[in-house]
């Protein structure tokens, strides 16, 4: 197999007059895991579902796994595992017939299925719940499930639409450890997500995608790094542009989006100094992360 | 264009299978509910008609009007039985239940799913249809054995019904548009197609158009079985037939994939 998992080159989509995808370049390496992040709308499940081959491109080319997508996006699927962004389990049935019912699909028999329903049971930690009905399970049971199922044809690569929107924290940090299990065991992961948390924890390199387009593509640390580059401070209360006209000598770089003030300094304390002793304001200072580099491409917060 | 609708055909001819098992496990857990569902409108019709209607009615043909309806009966619980399996159940699959959906995300294809749809719906078609036959015979209707012969027939009357309701899924963006298709196409077919009374009875203009219909090529080919009677025309019925199924059956995958790929 080639070390490049999934190639797109000028891929473009629009539906009427929206440009959803316009563009697009970028390649995932075998091994690695590849993050698309950016708000809602901004074309990352069009993108996922661009690479399944559910969706043809208006132009450019695309290939996955060494298939041509979509025209063979079959052969490809075949040794795809998907964890798509709303359940669709089949919620009669119970743990160990949809991952049956799932194996079919993929041409396994009832023996092969079988054997592997013990360790991806284990996987998704639903040994107990093998016989339950899914209809039972609560939501993180049911995403541990789809996760199982998309493992069923043992995938090299897994497409992920937001695996874990929607899903308690406790929950959440449940599936980043599964995933990183899996990365380490060598699968290749495209991860969709408007987590900046879940982006900068688990993928190795991302995209940031606006309205279909490439802003910024890297390492994220590398992208912080390269984008802030110092602490910030948040201020919320008081009157954002009176404090921001004070503090912009000690700032490298100030943005204000609703009520908040984002100050992004190199020195911290000379900031600090300056708002010392003003009331009502509430002050925060951390690390920059990626919602920082998205607000810095962009202007504008991302959309929760 | 045209390699994007190869890429969504059936990719072999076993995958559909996986689709038609997954729809038989769902059933196995409802299965009374579903038999008794389906038997229960055919079953009224064939005895309120079949006597109610027979006293009246004498002989046609030389047979009593029950065992004359028997036929028509046990061809409109096929169409039935696949037009509502496909326009409902298969319906919620695709939407609702986005069972589709996960099924798209494996090797197999659209048209692997619709193939193994139109199966699941032809399956129960010949279980509905087999049902009102056995009875039927059981009050000396018909022969025993012709309900084995007429097992085929009532087979690709439920493939021609899940075909074309198939289509209709393909274009309705809502439940409540089935109703128009059972109202305006389903149920008149039942009167023009000579399920219950023979077309012969009808002006000429009719009679042509029922012709051409797919319930009156069904009708034509299980009647005279479950009658013992001699069958003419088999290779038309059975051409006119195949027809039915086979065309809608690939335009509905044409429509789906514009609808669901887009």
């Amino acid at each position: 197999m080639s070390t490049v998992a999934i190639d797109l080159t000028c891929v473009r989509k629009s539906y009427g007059d929206k440009i959803v995808v316009n563009g697009l370049s970028f390649a995932v390496a075998s091994g690695e895991c590849f993050g698309l992040l950016g708000p809602n709308g901004a074309g990352k499940s069009t993108i996922a579902r661009m690479v399944l081959g559910m969706v043809a491109p208006d132009t450019g080319k695309m290939t996955v796994l060494g298939e041509p997508v979509p025209a063979r996006a079959r052969l490809a699927r075949a040794r795809i595992g998907v964890v798509p962004q709303f359940d669709n389990l089949e919620l009669e049935f119970t743990v160990r017939e949809n991952l049956l019912v799932f194996g079919r699909y993929f041409n396994m028999s009832a023996r092969e299925v079988e054997a592997v329903v013990p360790e991806l049971l284990e996987f998704a930690r639903l040994e107990s719940k093998a016989d339950a009905r899914v209809a039972e399970l609560s939501g993180g049971m049911k995403r541990r499930l789809t996760l199982a199922r998309a493992l069923i044809n043992d995938p090299h690569l897994l497409v992920m639409d937001e695996p874990t929107t929607g899903l308690d924290p406790h929950a959440r940090h449940l599936i980043w450890e599964r995933l990183r299990l899996l990365l380490a065991r060598g699968k290749t992961i495209l991860l969709t997500t408007h987590f900046m948390e879940e982006a900068e924890r688990l993928c190795d390199r991302l995209c940031v995608l606006e309205a279909g387009r490439k802003i910024a593509e890297g390492e994220p640390r590398a992208l912080i790094d390269e984008q802030i580059g110092c602490q910030v401070i948040e201020i919320y209360g008081g009157n954002p542009h009176e404090l921001s006209s004070l503090i912009r000598p000690y700032a490298r770089h100030i943005e204000v989006s609703g009520e908040t003030l984002f100050c992004y300094a190199p020195d911290p304390e000379q900031v600090l100094v300056q708002l010392r002793g003003r009331a009502g304001l509430r002050l925060l200072q951390r690390p920059a992360n990626l919602e920082d580099v998205f607000l810095r491409l962009t202007g504008r917060e991302m959309e929760r | 264009m045209r390699e994007g609708y190869a890429a969504v055909m059936p990719a072999n001819a076993y995958n559909w299978v996986a689709v038609w098992r997954r729809n038989f496990l769902a059933w196995r857990k409802v299965a009374l509910a579903s038999v008794l569902g389906n038997l229960a409108d055919p079953m009224t019709n064939l005895f309120g008609l079949g006597f109610g209607l027979g006293i009246i009615v004498g002989l046609i043909d030389g047979t009593s009007y029950i065992a004359f309806l028997a036929g028509g009966m046990v061809a409109t619980s096929a169409m039935t039985a696949a037009t509502f399996e496909t326009m409902y159940a298969a319906f919620a699959r695709m939407r609702a239940q986005r069972t589709w959906e996960a099924i798209l995300c494996t090797q197999l294809t659209l048209g692997d799913i619709v193939l193994g749809e139109l199966a699941w719906a032809a399956t129960k078609a010949v279980l509905a249809g087999t049902a009102i036959a056995v009875v039927a015979a059981t009050l000396g209707y018909a022969a025993w054995a012709s309900i084995l012969y007429s097992i085929p027939a009532i087979a690709i009357t439920g493939f021609v019904f899940a075909s074309l309701a198939m289509v209709v899924v393909s274009l309705a963006p809502s439940y409540d548009y089935f109703v128009f298709y059972q109202t305006l196409v389903v149920t008149p077919m039942v009167f023009l197609c000579g399920a219950v009374f023979p077309v012969s009875q009808m002006p000429s203009a009719f009679q042509r158009v029922a012709g051409l219909l797919p319930l009156a090529h069904s009708v034509d080919l299980i009647r005279p079985v479950m009658l013992g009677l001699p069958a003419g025309g088999i290779g038309l019925h059975i051409g006119a037939l195949c027809m039915y199924a086979v065309l809608p059956f690939f335009l509905s995958i044409a429509l789906f994939r514009r609808r669901l790929m887009r």
